[in-house]
This record gives C-alpha cells, structure tokens and sequence, in this order.
C-alpha cells in the first residue's frame, strides 16, 4: 500500500499562486510608497524614484547570467582532481 | 575582588578534563566552561595583564580595550550555543578540538605581542584540522590536510613578517603596524589567508563543507573573524582593502550561485559577508570600524544559525547538496524556520540582525565617496539574498520534494538553533547593547524611513528577479559538479611538482643499479666468484640503495593528499613550529 502523502499548505498550486499574487502587490506597494517617503541619500541617484529597486533587479538578472558564463568556464566533473 | 584569569586558559585547560568525566557531568561541564570564561570577562577591565618575561621579551597576554572585549564576548557566546548544539557528539576529540579551537580564538583576541599571537594564531589552525578530520572520510582527510598546507604556509609568512618586525623594531608589542616595509607585507599576508582574501580563500570552500557537522559551526565563527579583529587592529585604514574586501563582497556569489553543496554555498556567503568587513577596515574611519565590529557581531551568531539549521538537516538525512534535498519543510519546519531567520539576517533584511550592522559599513564607504565600492557593496547586498537568503532554503526546505521525511534533529540542536535565532531577532529590533559595547561612540540609526523602504525595495526585487528566472528556467539547474577556484593551482600542479622532484632520485638510483649490474658483469669469467660478488653487491647496493627511491617515496606521500597520518605530521609540525620561534627568540635575543 502506497503510504498517505502529507499534503501541506504550498502543495496546492492554488496556494502557490495566492502567495506569488500576495508577493507583487508588496511590490508594487513598495514601489508606491517610495515616492511618498523623504529621501536622504549621500549620492544623488539615491534619491531618484524606484533606484534601489531598479538596481536590485538588474543587479540580480546579470548576477544569474555572469553565473552562467562562470559555471561553463570553472565546470568540472566530480570525480576531477581524484 | 577575585583576579580574573586569562579567558584562553579556561577553555584551553578546561577541554583536558573532558574525557575524564561521563554523562550528566560532562555536559554540565561543558556548558559551565564558557560561562565560567563570560563571568571572567566581566572581572576585566582595560589594561594590560599577565606579562610574562620570556628572555628578553615581554608576552603579554592580556591586552584589554574595547575592540577586544567584543570580540572576546562574541566568541565566548557562539561556543556556548556551539557545545549546546553539540552535545550529542559521543566523540571526546571533537569537544576538546573545539575547546582549544575557541580558546585559541580568544587567545588571539588578548594577544599583546607578537610572539604570544603567533602561537596561538598556530594553535587555532591546528585544533581546527581535527574538527575537519572527525568527518572520518578519505574527502575529509584529504581536505583537511590541504586546509593546514594552506594555514601553514600563512603561519610561516606571518612568522617570517614577525622575525623581521621584532628585529627592527626591538620590541615584540604591536598595535597599529600598517604596510610599510617587507616585515609588514609578510604579517599582512599572513592575516590575509585566514582573512579569506582573494585569492588566498581557496581554503574555506574547501574544508568547511567537509568538517564535521558541528565543527562547522565553531570553524563559521572564529577563524576568519579573529583575523578581522587582528587586521582591524593592525591594518585599519589601508586603501588596498578597500578593493580587497569589495572584490571579495562580489566574486563569491558568483560561485555560491552555482555550487551544489549548500555548506560550500554558506562557505561562499561566508566569504561575501568578511569581505563586507574587510573593505570596512580598509575605509577605517570610527564609524566604518564600529560597521566592521557589529558586522562580525551579527555575522558570526547568524552564520551559525545557518551552518546549524544546514548541518541539522545534514545530521539528519545524510544529504547536504541541492540536487538530493528538497521539499523538507513537511517534516522539519523548526529547522525550515531557523534557516529563513538565518537567511533573513544575512540578507540584512530590516527587523533581523545584519540590516543593523551592515549598513553601517555601506554607509561609511558613501561617506568616503568611494563610488564604485559602493556599487559594488550594493551589487553584493542584493546578491548575499540571492544566494545565502532564498536559494538555501529553497532548495533544502521547498522546491521540488525529494520524497525525503526525516524528523527535527535532536532536542539539544533545536535549543542551540533556537537561541541563535532569537539573538538574530532581538539584535535586529533593539540592536542598543550591542551599540553600546562597540569601540566607538555610535551616533547611528539605522531605522529610517529612507533606509528601509531602499534595502526592501534591494531585496525584493532581487526576489522578484529570483521568481521569475525559476519559473521561466533560466536559474542555472542544480548539477552535481564541482567548480575550479584558485585551490586548482595547489591541488593539480603542486602535486604534480612532488612526483616531478622524485624524479631525479629515481633515475639517480636507476643509474646506480645499472652500473653495479653491469661492474658485476665484467667479473663473470667465473661464474661462481660472479654469483657470490653479485649476491654481495646485491645485499649492499641493489637492496640498501635502490630501497632509497621507495623510502623518499613513503616519506613524502605522507606529504600528498593520500595521507593517512595526519594527526601525527601535525604534532611534529607544532613541535617543529614551537622548536623554531625557540630559536628565534634566542638569536633575537
């Protein structure tokens, strides 16, 4: 007999989804309320609207791809120095 | 008013008993060591206490300021909660390793000579190797050899940075020494390899992921954070750190992206999060020494947690890498927990421990208008939640399942991951006592309106970033892979230059045995004298000699990474170590 699968909450793609959805209004929430807030960076950007946010993502994005480029140089098999 | 002791020699003479005593005992005594040496730390106060006179040397081993006392307190709190989480270790090598392990650390912290560091600075590389060893696997040997090769070589720059110092100065006492001559260069790469700096780091993705799951823990905390005390101590304000360390902050997550074992993943945040302290300690202004001083704080006490909550599962299931874990929050969500107050604290997210400290340094290189470093702190900022904050415990506690249902570990590991975790909390929403333990007066809020929406605003869309390359597959799949870092030029080449230096042995001894050949040879008129010159000349050369080529190669594979007898070259290399810095504090004399 196969023995019952516990299903927990993030088993649902349902739930999955809610949190996803949940997780771009706070996004967008926060993107909203950057333009409300006073600013007092040490750098001029800083105080340009959404910066951190922008820098974030594009940091995040290239950082995945310079991975890739890394991995296909530095790859090797696991067994290599034995 | 008792006199306190120095706080090395309680743990240090406190690990002897260990073995001697059994069940309940032992665990109380354990736990009463670093409470013992906390109380001890409350009886100091600033000075400078137990000068030794040694020759002509003054061994201070007490040196007593601020910068030390937090570090000294840190220390001794992360090897509390490490024995706690512990204690289920039956192996009494273990404990004591991790005793004299922290023992040294504080030793290191109240060294006021250079001689007295040296020593301890030794005594910390070689305690450490046994927590790697006790792994007790072939990958664990061999890694924890390379790990002393490459502490070894640091212990010898810095002991000939020291002779040189000593000699030109005339007095062992250090504070500040900044670079300035060959001496100094040679203590400042000692430093710098347990520092991890590029490129001498290759060391700590290497062994911390294979030490035992405990030792990992004690090995997180105290070995590259009592050289950031050292080089805080030293080598504040020197520009060349400043790139070292934000170098440092960018190129490991890179690596953490795409390594598999998720310790070696932590080793490489691990890096990240000392290069934020190193760039720190190369701006050197008060309010970027306080940055470097909290950042350890904070760093060492999550570190831990997640070293604990990774090793928990390690303990656990077996299995430590991306490609056999998953979906373990089903049956471990303590352990789930504590991995994500860890994460959220290296990530620096607002509320937890490292948003408090680490912006602190960031905000000391904008003061210094270093703008490129601090693009780049930045760029490491966002990156440290990729790698250490999101994909840990995604790929341990959710992702795809791995069909995996282990149970929470042990009562004791729970306890240990429970304090840590609440340290990180408490830290993060009343960071006030550890403000008021740090070297300078702080005259910093980190909970701005500005300040926080900026570092969510960072993170999340680095989590957004996260979501949409998982759903759409471009996140670089988990491989079962290893990935070549600058360890490659002392594994491959290094080893190949042994075999290459048998060589001319080798032939030497060819040679030799094919000329008493052939001498013999020339004397085989008669055969019977032939036969008894030979068997002669065999028994002294062919025997005695050519056996020469297999005893250098014995000998020096202990050298190589097949090496089976680690713990006995390490003994002689201590004496040897101790047998030299005799000899020299004679001929300085």
């Amino acid at each position: 007999m196969k023995p019952k699968q516990e299903l927990t909450f993030l088993d649902s793609p349902h739930n999955r989804r809610r949190v996803r959805k949940y997780f771009y209004i706070s996004l967008v929430f926060l993107l909203a309320i950057d333009l409300l807030i006073p600013k007092h960076g040490h750098f001029a950007w800083e105080e340009a609207p959404f910066f951190f946010a922008v820098y974030g993502f594009i940091g995040c994005v290239s950082l995945i791809f310079i991975a890739k480029v890394l991995r296909f140089l530095v790859k090797r098999k696991e067994d290599y120095y034995d | 008013m008792i006199e306190p002791v120095a706080p090395a020699a309680i743990l240090m003479g406190g690990a002897l008993l260990v073995p001697v005593l059994k069940g309940r005992l032992k665990t109380f005594y354990m736990l009463f060591l670093p409470v013992l040496t906390y109380v001890d730390l409350l009886y100091m106060s600033a000075g400078k206490y137990w000068i030794v006179r040694f020759l002509d040397y003054d061994l201070i081993f007490g040196r007593v300021d601020k910068l030390s006392m937090v570090f000294a307190y840190v220390f001794v709190l992360i090897t509390f909660i490490g024995i706690i989480y512990a204690l289920h270790v039956k192996d009494d090598a273990q404990h004591m390793a991790a005793l004299v392990y922290a023992g040294a650390a504080l030793g290191v912290t109240f060294a006021g000579d250079l001689f007295s560091l040296f020593i301890f600075w030794e005594i910390l590389a070689i305690s450490s190797v046994f927590l790697v060893l006790a792994r007790k696997t072939t990958e664990s040997s061999a890694a924890a050899l390379r790990y002393f090769m490459w502490h070894f070589f640091g212990g010898l720059c810095l002991l000939a940075g020291i002779i040189f110092y000593v000699l030109k100065r005339g007095t062992a006492e250090f504070a500040y020494i900044g670079l300035d001559d060959p001496a100094t260069y040679l203590i400042f790469i000692g430093f710098c390899l347990n520092a991890v700096v590029f490129p001498l780091h290759a060391w700590l993705p290497d062994a911390y992921p294979r030490a035992t799951v405990t030792g990992a823990v004690f090995m997180s905390a105290l070995t590259t954070k009592s050289a950031v005390y050292i080089l805080a101590r030293t080598f504040p304000g020197t520009p060349i750190l400043i790139w070292a360390g934000a170098f440092m902050t960018c190129f490991p997550i890179f690596y953490a992206v795409i390594a598999n074992d998720m310790r070696r993943v932590l080793s490489y945040s691990l890096i990240n999060q000392v290069g934020f302290m190193v760039c720190g300690i190369g701006i050197g202004t008060q309010l970027a020494i306080n940055g470097v001083v909290s950042h350890a704080f904070c760093h060492i006490v999550y570190k831990a947690l997640l070293f604990m909550s990774t090793g928990a599962v390690l303990h656990m299931t077996g299995k430590i890498r991306a490609t056999d874990l998953g979906g373990l929050h089903k049956t471990m969500p303590f352990t789930a927990v504590c991995c994500m107050i860890g994460a959220a604290s290296i990530s620096a997210f607002p509320l937890f421990s490292g948003f408090i400290s680490k912006s602190m340094t960031v905000m000391a290189v904008a003061e210094e208008h270093q703008v490129i470093v601090w693009f780049m702190l930045l760029f490491a900022s966002a990156g440290v939640f990729h790698h250490a904050g999101i994909k840990v415990p995604y790929f341990i506690f959710f992702g795809h399942d791995s069909g995996i249902r282990s149970k929470e570990p042990p009562a004791n590991m729970r306890i240990a991951m429970a304090m840590a975790a609440f340290i990180c909390i408490f830290l993060g929403v009343y960071p006030a006592p550890l403000y008021n333990i740090l070297p300078f007066p702080v005259d910093y809020q980190p909970y701005t309106a500005f300040h926080v929406i900026g570092m969510l605003q960072l993170l999340m869309f680095g989590a957004l970033a996260f979501t949409i390359l998982i759903l759409s597959g471009y996140y670089p799949a988990e491989l079962r892979a290893i990935n070549l870092d600058t360890d490659w030029f002392a594994r491959l080449p290094a080893r190949k230059f042994i075999l290459f230096c048998q060589i001319p042995f080798k032939r030497f001894f060819e040679i030799l045995d094919r000329s008493v050949m052939s001498a013999v040879g020339v004397l085989k008129s008669s055969p019977r004298s032939a036969v008894t010159i030979e068997n002669g000349a065999d028994k002294i050369f062919h025997i005695r000699l050519t056996s020469i080529p297999n005893i250098i190669y014995t000998w020096t594979e202990y050298m190589r990474t097949e090496i089976k007898q680690l713990s006995l070259n390490l003994i002689y290399i201590l004496i040897a170590f101790i047998f030299l810095l005799f000899i020299m504090l004679y001929m300085t004399k």
